[in-house]
């Protein structure tokens, strides 16, 4: 079984790569000034020498930074990702806590972009010459170059403050109570704005590499070939160039999905969405130094984890990859 | 239309049919939400371990101190109904409230004042911990009264009961127990007047009215939920569409706040700055540099213009010091004269000192977007004269680090009052309080012997006549000195829809709690 070899010798690495990550980001993150007691004392507005004493003493810091890395990393493979030195709380528990909201957002985002952004592209790749596919490509470009932070203050003030269809920010209606179905509808409200805004660049992307790669797909012989045979348009479109064009689409899929836990922080932020992406700037900002590896571990899994899934899709969508790999 | 916008349409409903003047005298109506902003997000509400300014803001309400304090900074009756100090300053005797009860039901007693004083605080606040130095025994005769006995007068004490300084602990929870580690730091009990319910982390924090407060009647809101919202356009913009009727200082950028004050249903309100009142100023390093020289650092303070920073930067808010002390303190002396902004002046000093270009550091304050633009304003009068300015930036736990390690020259900073300067201010200048690792003590390293007397002998005389001559002829110093820069006493405005009455009735502003607050209906 060529697959369950391959998925197997990928594992091996992946495990590899997580500790080489591990470490890594240990001594990154150790490097940059300041450390959590000073973060903390510096909050309380006043602060001696035993109270620094005493954060250190409790958070292990006061060990050198081989001894805390081997603490840390013997935690790791045992599957406890240590305290949050801050929230006083079990690392795992915080990221679990916050890990739906995130996967909410991004696969939300992530299907809306790949959706419309394939749906998009296919639109302007057969009307390429008239000025409707100019159209789209102009939007395209658009939400392309403008950042996100900028559409993100855009719509909260267009649809919230101004119109006041949507709620400008949060996960669900605060003091609500909603359960059951209104409860789903409430998030989905919720939701609307940040996956927009987070999936409009991706969106963009979609659209001009589908437009592109249809393009040239449609002038290769084969094309020509099912034309002279006189298939009707719409099939011809659809099985062969569309599914041939889709190959580089994939790639990109699998580069956003690997960015689905900590993606969206500049999202999360101004829609103050209760997810990983801000957990990780505040951990970064506090110098939270367990809680900020634990999600980078997280953020590094995913990435691998899709990456081995982008694989076993080409081989899906393109059967010829499955001789060449072997 | 969810509940929530229904409620706060009816509240905007109401607050346009009641006209401005009616409002002055009303009887407060119960009921009622508050929708408060809370950036950054608390790490904890346990305020007797956790000292940071959202847990401070949050946590005021679900604990208590033995006092407030109102706008003068004259003690007022919380858990303590009355209290007496002796003539000669050394004993102090607390009454206390007979029927209040902690959120769980057990009675509160004296015995829970010592535990908290004498055994919590000392252990886990560092500020409270140099408070209670000057405290030789903390005892209770009997259940409802408390003793403090001093080793010498202290007449600052009596400022240091406010809920963030000296909050209340619940001794049959903790005792015995490793403080860090109780379960109850994440449902924490006190006797305040709303009780800790719900912690969606990175979303809302919910508070309960306390049905059993042992004033009656209050408090008289429902609830209160505050909003963990990171971004301060977000905040202004969830304030505009009237989902949030409280935002406390700070909670958006400077700019937006004449914008925000001037909607309709809008109201601003400085007070409650009194007792913190934090003063902004650039730490100058008197070790080495250009910055260890006096004429520089008059230079420097003649060079800024600290008025245009006020009515520009900050809206016109705020106060320009004219010395060390702000002007909240009582033994503030009004006499002094400011710096002017005299530039010809500053490099009239620059070149008597022979200054000769060596370039200076300037770390600037990473709190958002009005402190970076601060720093903008001052780097460009510095060099106006004349100074070589090479700006450094930081996040938090940069600048933190920095400046406890005494790595820089010129850096921005502020520093609260806590209501007396042997609190607040003399920390700053005290040659014993020069230490590596804080960012709040004498990290400018100014030493001067007959500061550190005058301050000493202040802050145990009981004679406040010569209390205050002691703080006169230390301000004349500090002034001439010019240890560090004192660039502005900040205003803390609090912006808040007009329905809301009572917000804010001591001079320890939305830290005390919404305990008289309340919403027409």
């Amino acid at each position: 079984m060529p697959y369950v070899s391959l998925i197997l010798g990928r594992v091996v690495k992946a495990v590899i790569v997580l500790l080489a990550i591990l470490v890594f980001n240990f001594f990154l993150i150790h490097a940059a000034p300041g450390d959590p007691a000073a973060v903390m004392a510096g909050e309380a507005g006043a602060t001696d020498q035993q109270f620094l004493e005493d954060l250190r003493e409790r958070f292990g810091l006061d060990q050198s930074l081989p001894v805390q890395l081997w603490r840390y990393m013997s935690g790791v493979l045992q599957l406890d990702f240590g305290y949050s030195y801050r929230q006083q709380m079990p690392v795992l528990d915080l990221i679990l806590d916050r890990l739906p909201a995130t996967l909410l957002l991004t696969g939300a985002a992530f299907v809306i972009s790949l959706a419309f952004g394939i749906l998009a592209g296919t639109l302007a790749a057969m009307r390429a010459k008239r000025p409707s596919g100019s159209i789209i490509m102009g939007l395209s470009l658009l939400f392309y170059a403008t950042p996100l932070y900028w559409v993100a203050m855009m719509a909260v003030l267009v649809f919230s403050v101004t119109l006041d269809w949507l709620p400008a920010y949060g996960y669900s209606t605060v003091g609500a109570g909603y359960t059951g179905l209104t409860h789903v509808g409430d998030v989905a409200v919720h939701l609307i704005l940040p996956a927009l805004t987070l999936g409009l660049f991706f969106m963009a992307v979609y659209t001009r590499m589908t437009r592109t790669s249809m393009l040239s797909v449609s002038q290769q012989d084969f094309v020509k070939t099912a034309r002279a045979k006189g298939l009707a348009p719409g099939v011809i479109q659809r099985r062969h160039i569309l599914r041939n064009a889709l190959l580089p689409i994939i790639t990109l899929a699998g580069l956003q999905a690997g960015q689905m836990v900590g993606g969206a922080v500049l999202t999360e932020t101004v829609f103050a969405w209760p997810g990983i992406g801000r957990l990780m700037y505040e951990a970064l900002m506090q110098r939270d130094y367990n809680l900020l590896l634990g999600i980078f571990f997280f953020c590094a899994l995913l990435v691998i984890l899709f990456n081995m899934l982008t694989d076993v899709i080409y081989r899906l969508a393109d059967p010829r990859i499955k001789h060449s790999a072997a | 239309m969810t509940l929530l916008s229904s409620v706060t349409g009816r509240l905007t409903a109401a607050a346009l049919a009641f006209a401005a003047p009616a409002v002055a005298q009303e009887t407060p109506q119960p009921g009622g939400v508050a929708n408060v902003a809370i950036q950054p997000e608390p790490p904890g509400l346990m305020l007797p371990l956790v000292q940071n300014a959202p847990t401070q803001r949050v946590a005021g309400n679900i604990f208590e101190g033995l006092l407030r304090y109102d706008a003068d900074l004259k003690p007022m009756p919380q858990l303590a109904t009355s209290w007496d100090i002796s003539d000669d300053g050394l004993t102090y005797t607390f009454h206390l409230h007979p029927d209040v009860k902690w959120h769980d039901g057990e009675a509160f007693s004296a015995a829970d004042v010592v535990f908290s004083a004498d055994v919590f605080l000392r252990e886990t606040n560092p500020r409270t911990r140099a408070i209670l130095d000057h405290v030789d025994s903390i005892e209770a005769p009997d259940e409802k009264t408390v003793v403090f006995t001093l080793k010498q007068p202290f007449p600052a004490f009596i400022q240091a009961f406010e809920v963030g300084t000296l909050p209340m602990v619940p001794r049959h929870i903790y005792e015995g127990t490793d403080f860090y580690n109780n379960p109850a730091n994440n449902h924490p009990i006190g006797t305040g007047p709303f009780e800790f319910a719900k912690w969606d982390r990175g979303s809302v924090i919910e508070l309960d009215k306390n049905p059993d407060y042992y004033e009656a009647g209050k408090p008289y809101l429902d609830k209160i939920y505050w909003h963990v919202i990171p971004d301060a356009a977000s905040r202004a913009a969830a304030y505009e569409n009237g989902t949030l009727n409280v935002m406390p200082a700070g909670s958006v950028e400077n700019f937006d706040i004449p914008r925000l004050s001037e909607m309709d249903n809008s109201c601003m309100t400085e007070a409650g700055n009194e007792y913190f009142n934090p003063f902004a100023m650039l730490w100058l390093n008197n070790r080495e540099g250009p910055t260890a020289d006096k004429r520089f650092r008059q230079a420097v303070m003649y060079a800024i213009d600290r008025d245009f920073a006020k009515n520009v930067l900050w809206n016109g808010l705020g106060k320009v010091p004219n010395g060390p002390f702000s002007s909240t303190l009582a033994s503030h002396d009004d006499d002094l004269e400011p710096y002017p902004y005299d530039p010809d002046k500053a490099e009239a000093l620059l070149d008597e000192m022979g200054y000769d270009g060596e370039p200076v550091r300037l770390l600037p304050l990473p709190y958002g977007e009005t402190w970076t633009r601060w720093a903008e304003a001052v780097r460009q009068n510095l060099e106006d004269v004349g100074i070589n300015i090479e700006t450094e930036s930081s996040d938090v736990a940069g600048w933190n680090q920095k400046i406890s390690d005494w790595d820089y020259d010129i850096a921005f900073t502020y520093l609260f009052q806590y209501g007396d300067p042997s609190l607040g201010i003399a920390r700053t200048y005290l040659s014993s309080n020069i230490a590596k690792g804080s960012p709040w003590n004498n990290v400018e390293g100014y030493e001067n012997p007959q500061v550190d007397k005058l301050f000493a002998d202040a802050a145990v005389e009981n004679d406040p006549d010569q209390r205050q001559a002691m703080y006169d002829q230390v301000q004349q110093i500090l002034h001439d000195d010019v240890p560090l820069a004192w660039i502005m006493e900040l205003a803390q405005p609090t912006l808040y829809r007009c329905s809301v009455h009572d917000l804010i009735t001591t001079g320890i502003g939305l830290n005390d709690g919404f305990k008289n607050a309340w919403i027409e209906q």
